[in-house]
């Protein structure tokens, strides 16, 4: 009997060895350790042996199930991990594919430029102002200071839809309703879209977006609105960008001035870009003419302010290395999809 | 405004870099918007003395000149002109030479002779016979003038000069002249102004022996001066004025004619100069036309007048537009032997208006429309007259005539130094300011500050601010930050909102675009919109800049359609596209229109369908916490521009909201586009009004859900919505949700019926719910869904 358990350890042993599949490895367990397995059969036989050869043998027997048992539990063991290192490199990707992706939209780059314009003058304290594009010609011009006689009130120039109502030429009038509506301390942007009679080119368009901007407090000096003004410029061209503001004319400020930047590109020594000038015009602005307080109700010894105005366009092209308006009213998708 | 340099240096001497230059008067306030020589056309062209002339030995008609152009030897030049002569002054292009048009000369053979250049006609240079009147158009220029040989041409020709070109705004009319810059300039520099000779002496006769004047309107022409002047002798002008006149662009003509020219370019005052025997009765009347009186203008036009415009007329007929242009026979001849000067001041308006009527705007109108100083007009005729002196042209007569009923008063303005720089933010000294203003023609006494006449623009203290600013230097300003109160920046809850909507739907993968805002009518045509509809009612622009912009629109559909279909003309397979636009519904005359704004999507391509721009729009309505119980989804086969069977009117609370649906086949064929097209449009305020601003937690549920799937058969009219409005108001509170996972027609479903499937999820607050309570909603439910007509499928 102890031969018949050792020879039963061997082949167990030996045919565990050659184990490949968790259902053979089953059958084995099935074979020694089962109900009708092979040591199964033998311990049956125990009854037959005299007592005293008893214990010895159950000690055998009960290696042999422990050392079969042992085994095969190693032997799955290693069966599973296998099974699970081979799932693994079954399912092995090319990690180069391109992934799925869910497309999201492009924001039209008018606007980029336009909200991040908002975020600097919104962080100096400033509120967004609103006005109709369909404007009095009261509020466009005629609050404005500008003469009865000025060239833009042309209609050559100007869109209009009555005697007294045109499509506004200019963010401006949005100054005198703010004014009109609001008492000081006034600080606002107004960004809009303004019309202006221009045939479309790659430099023009009869629609087009400005930004105003306007200051209204008392001691407002024309050195606030060189500070504000150098601030914004600072934030949108970086600290080294160098500024001048030089004189011009605007019937609705006095003084009046445009801030020009050295051009980014030459430096000013003067290329294509800066037209040879080696300054690149940015904004035209100016301490509110004290007949445009009056207009409002706001008195100019009391208060004072600055406006300015600048074209969102222009920046936009610049920001983008844009060589042509028109391609900002296409609204190709392969162009927009580049922002 | 073009100044020559050399004009310029007549009246302040400076001497000065160019670049320099340019930055100078641009930071004082004139701008500069470039610089250059007309000279630079020419290079390497000199006068040459003509030594010898022989005849070609192998051509009739060349000869062979040795010329002298002060080199070691003379050179030889092979010509084919009649007119040249041994001793003969001529302009010599050299080899290597340049003329104008990018004409280059080189050295060659003509008929086997060595030609070192060419010699050269007045049109070989770009001048005409008005520039040397002695010499002849179609043969070599023989130079009269004082030279040397090997000078180099462009000093004779005046031509080397440079010219500045500046930016002048239209507050500044007086620095349109010579003078008004020079002023400028010697303020920027600061340098004396040397004022030019206009200290005419006058003979004999007055000028009212020939003439006198009538202003009828002395509204129109608030002053009015004249002089006259007897024994015209006509010929050219002076080499010198004839360059300063080319430098400006202007043709010489003759003497008379160029007085008045090189005094309009000098002072800024127009002038005109008619010859007394067409001053029919010796009256000059200052007058509006008649009506269907008519001018044949100088330029041999036949104008029709009418009762609006401003004439100079003598007792019969205009002579001329008055501030426009002169009549054509009552200009300067070459037998007239008296003439009257003009220089007068006429309502810029009434000139404007004038010219414009006319479609003429000449140099003269369009410096009367931005405004002249009425104080100047006799400055000017002084001037002229003085030049006739000069040029011994005439005999000026011994005083003029002058109706002036302009507002000669000098303004004055409260001078104020702390003011000043307490406006500007600065700590100028008094002194400066002063200077800076006396050297401007301004006087300062007793802290008032009286204006010069031609100073209109300066009116009040910031004015005399800009003066005293321009000329310290805007760059010497301080930058400070703002003071004062503080305001709270930011954006308003409707910026937000719409900045909100514009981040959602570019999450859900609209990209955005911007349109124009007018748009042609035929875009209504283009959507299918019935000739009825009130949407057709449009703010029209009068003078649009064709049809296709000359209104503005009242929906955004049209311009998200064309975008679309751009975007498909140019293979983009597929497109989502969103705008956030105006419209603008017209409310009557005398007011402006109201404008709204649309959210407008448009998609094709790529899989799209009418479930998913829904899905989207649903999406949408829930970021911003739209309350789905009052959100319907009506269908609506009456709108033209979509599919009849796959549009919806969009309602909130009852009120439409907007339209989502297919675009209707025959409009996507407007468009050009061949797939199926999607859009929606939703009023934006009304988005904004029915979204929750601000949002309440609500506890996480403690007790589990129970869901159970009921699947019905029903009429295929029966929508959806109806199904599900049932069910919920069957079972009531225990409902959570109710969720449809199918709709199946076909086998085993009866023709015109449908089956639908959905999982009802129910739970309780405070407790886990027992499947009696289950099944009792379930059944309440199933009844609901019998009474229209929807039975269990088995």
């Amino acid at each position: 009997m102890k031969q018949q358990l050792e020879a039963i350890r061997n082949a167990a042993e030996k045919e565990l060895a050659s184990v490949k599949l968790p259902a053979e490895l089953e059958n084995l367990r099935v074979k020694y350790l089962g109900k009708k397995g092979e040591l199964t059969a033998i311990l049956k036989q125990m009854g037959g042996l005299p007592a005293s050869e008893r214990p010895a043998i159950g000690v055998l027997a009960n290696e042999a199930r422990t050392f079969i048992e042992d085994h095969i539990a190693q032997c799955g063991a290693a069966l599973k991990e296998h099974e699970t290192e081979s799932k693994l490199s079954n399912e092995k990707l090319d990690v180069t594919v391109p992934g799925d992706r869910h497309k999201i939209g492009s924001r039209h780059p008018l606007t980029i430029v336009l909200d991040q314009i908002k975020d600097i003058f919104i962080g100096m304290g400033f509120n967004i102002a609103q006005g109709p594009e369909v404007e009095f010609v009261e509020y466009n011009f005629d609050a404005l200071n500008t003469p009865q006689n000025h060239p833009a009130r042309d209609p050559q120039d100007t869109f209009y839809i009555e005697d007294n109502i045109l499509l506004r030429t200019q963010t401006s009038p949005v100054q005198i309703r703010v004014m009109k509506s609001q008492k000081p301390p006034i600080r606002i942007i107004a960004p809009g879209r303004v019309y202006r009679s221009d045939a479309i080119d790659g430099t023009h368009s009869p629609l087009f977006h400005q930004i105003e901007g306007l200051v209204i407090d008392k001691g407002i000096t024309m050195a606030d609105l060189k500070g504000t003004l150098d601030g914004f410029a600072k934030s949108i061209y970086g600290e080294d960008a160098v500024l001048r503001f030089r004189p011009h004319h605007f019937p609705f400020t006095e003084p009046s001035c445009e801030m020009d930047t050295r051009c980014f590109v030459c430096h000013g020594k003067g290329c294509r870009l800066c037209k040879g000038e080696g300054w690149i015009e940015l904004l035209g602005a100016g301490m509110v003419h004290p007949n445009v307080l009056r207009n409002c109700g706001i008195d100019p010894d009391e208060y004072s302010g600055f406006a300015f105005g600048m074209g969102l366009e222009r920046l936009v092209m610049r920001s983008f290395g844009i060589d042509d308006m028109r391609l900002l009213y296409e609204n190709d998708l392969r162009f927009l999809s580049q922002f | 405004m073009n100044l020559s340099m050399k004009w310029l240096h007549d009246y302040v001497d400076i001497k000065t870099e160019m670049h320099d230059f340019s930055e100078a008067m641009t930071m004082s306030g004139s701008k500069v918007e470039s610089f250059g020589s007309a000279g630079d056309e020419i290079q390497k062209v000199v006068v040459g003395k003509i030594l010898s002339v022989e005849k070609h030995p192998d051509a009739d008609k060349l000869v062979i000149c040795s010329v002298d152009v002060a080199e070691s030897e003379p050179i030889q030049i092979v010509t084919g002109a009649t007119n040249v002569f041994e001793g003969a002054l001529v302009p010599v292009a050299l080899d290597g030479s340049l003329l104008p048009g990018g004409k280059k000369i080189k050295k060659g053979k003509l008929r086997g002779v060595v030609s070192n250049g060419m010699l050269c006609s007045l049109g070989e240079l770009s001048l005409c016979k008005n520039d040397f009147p002695y010499a002849i158009e179609d043969g070599i220029f023989i130079i009269e003038e004082e030279c040397r040989p090997g000078q180099d041409i462009r000093e004779l020709t005046g031509l080397d000069d440079t010219v500045v070109e500046f930016e002048i705004t239209p507050n500044r009319p007086d620095c349109l002249s010579v003078l008004g810059l020079a002023r400028e300039v010697a303020v920027t520099y600061n340098k004396k102004l040397t004022m030019p000779d206009a200290g005419v002496e006058g003979g004999e006769g007055k000028t009212s022996d020939f003439v006198n004047a009538v202003v009828h309107d002395p509204k129109l022409c608030t002053r009015y001066t004249a002089r006259a002047v007897r024994n015209v002798k006509i010929g050219p002008s002076p080499l010198w004025m004839r360059q300063r006149l080319r430098s400006a662009g202007v043709r010489p003509i003759n003497n008379i004619v160029d007085i008045t020219n090189f005094v309009m370019l000098e002072y800024g005052q127009p002038m005109h100069a008619f010859d007394y025997r067409f001053i029919n009765g010796g009256t000059i009347n200052v007058r509006t036309a008649h009506a269907g009186e008519t001018i044949t203008t100088l330029d041999g036009v036949k104008r029709a007048l009418d009762e609006k415009m401003l004439v100079i007329a003598d007792n019969e007929k205009p002579v001329a537009v008055a501030g426009v242009m002169g009549g054509e026979y009552s200009g300067i001849m070459n037998d007239t032997n008296t003439i009257v000067f003009e220089s007068a001041m006429f309502d810029p308006t009434s000139v404007r208006l004038t010219a414009k009527r006319l479609g003429m705007r000449t140099e003269a109108s369009s410096r009367y429309e931005k405004g002249l100083d009425a104080q100047n007009t006799v400055p000017a005729l002084d001037r002229a007259c003085r030049l006739v002196e000069l040029l011994n042209a005439g005999d000026v007569c011994g005083e003029y005539i002058d109706v002036d009923n302009s507002d000669s008063t000098p303004r004055t303005v409260p001078f104020d130094a702390d003011w000043i720089n307490r406006f500007l933010g600065t700590d100028i000294d008094r002194q400066f300011m002063i200077d800076a203003l006396r050297r401007l023609d301004f006087k300062v006494e007793n802290d008032v500050v009286t204006v010069p006449s031609y100073r209109a623009d300066v009116e009040q203290k910031p004015d005399i601010a800009e003066e005293v600013a321009r000329i310290y230097g805007y760059n010497a300003i301080p930058t400070t930050m703002l003071g004062g109160a503080a305001t709270r920046g930011g954006l308003t809850p409707a910026q937000q909102f719409n900045k909100s909507v514009s981040q959602t739907l570019l999450a859900l993968g609209y990209t955005e675009v911007t349109t124009y805002t007018f748009i042609s009518p035929k875009y209504y045509d283009k959507i299918r919109m019935p000739s009825d509809s009130p949407l057709r009612n449009s703010v029209k622009i009068l003078n649009p800049l064709g049809e296709d912009t000359g209104i503005m629109r009242t929906t955004t559909l049209p311009s998200m359609l064309e975008t679309l279909a751009r975007n498909y003309s140019n293979r983009n397979l597929a497109a989502r596209l969103f705008e956030i636009g105006t419209v603008y519904m017209p409310k009557g005359k005398g007011e402006l229109p109201l404008e709204l704004s649309k959210i407008a999507l448009g998609s094709y391509g790529g899989g799209e369908d009418f479930y998913k721009i829904k899905g989207d729009v649903e999406e949408l309505f829930e970021t911003f916490g739209v309350n789905t119980d009052l959100c319907e989804y009506k269908a609506c086969g009456d709108d033209p521009s979509f599919h009849p069977g796959r549009c919806a009117a969009i309602l909130f609370n009852g009120i439409v909201v907007g339209t989502i649906g297919e675009i209707h086949p025959e409009v996507q064929a407007n468009y050009g586009i061949d797939t199926r097209v999607y859009a929606a449009v939703i009023d934006l305020a009304m988005l904004m009004q029915n979204a929750v601003s601000e949002r309440h937690y609500t506890p996480l549920p403690k007790y589990p859900s129970t869901a159970r799937d009921i699947a019905v058969t029903c009429d295929d009219a029966i929508p959806v919505m109806e199904l599900e409005k049932a069910m919920k108001s069957a079972a009531g509170k225990v409902i959570e949700k109710i969720e449809l996972f199918d709709v199946y027609r076909g086998r085993q479903i009866a023709e015109g019926k449908k089956s639908v499937a959905f999982s009802v999820v129910m739970r309780a607050a405070d407790r886990t719910l027992t499947d009696d309570e289950a099944d009792s909603a379930v059944s309440k439910v199933l009844k609901a869904l019998e009474a229209l007509g929807a039975t269990l499928r088995s």
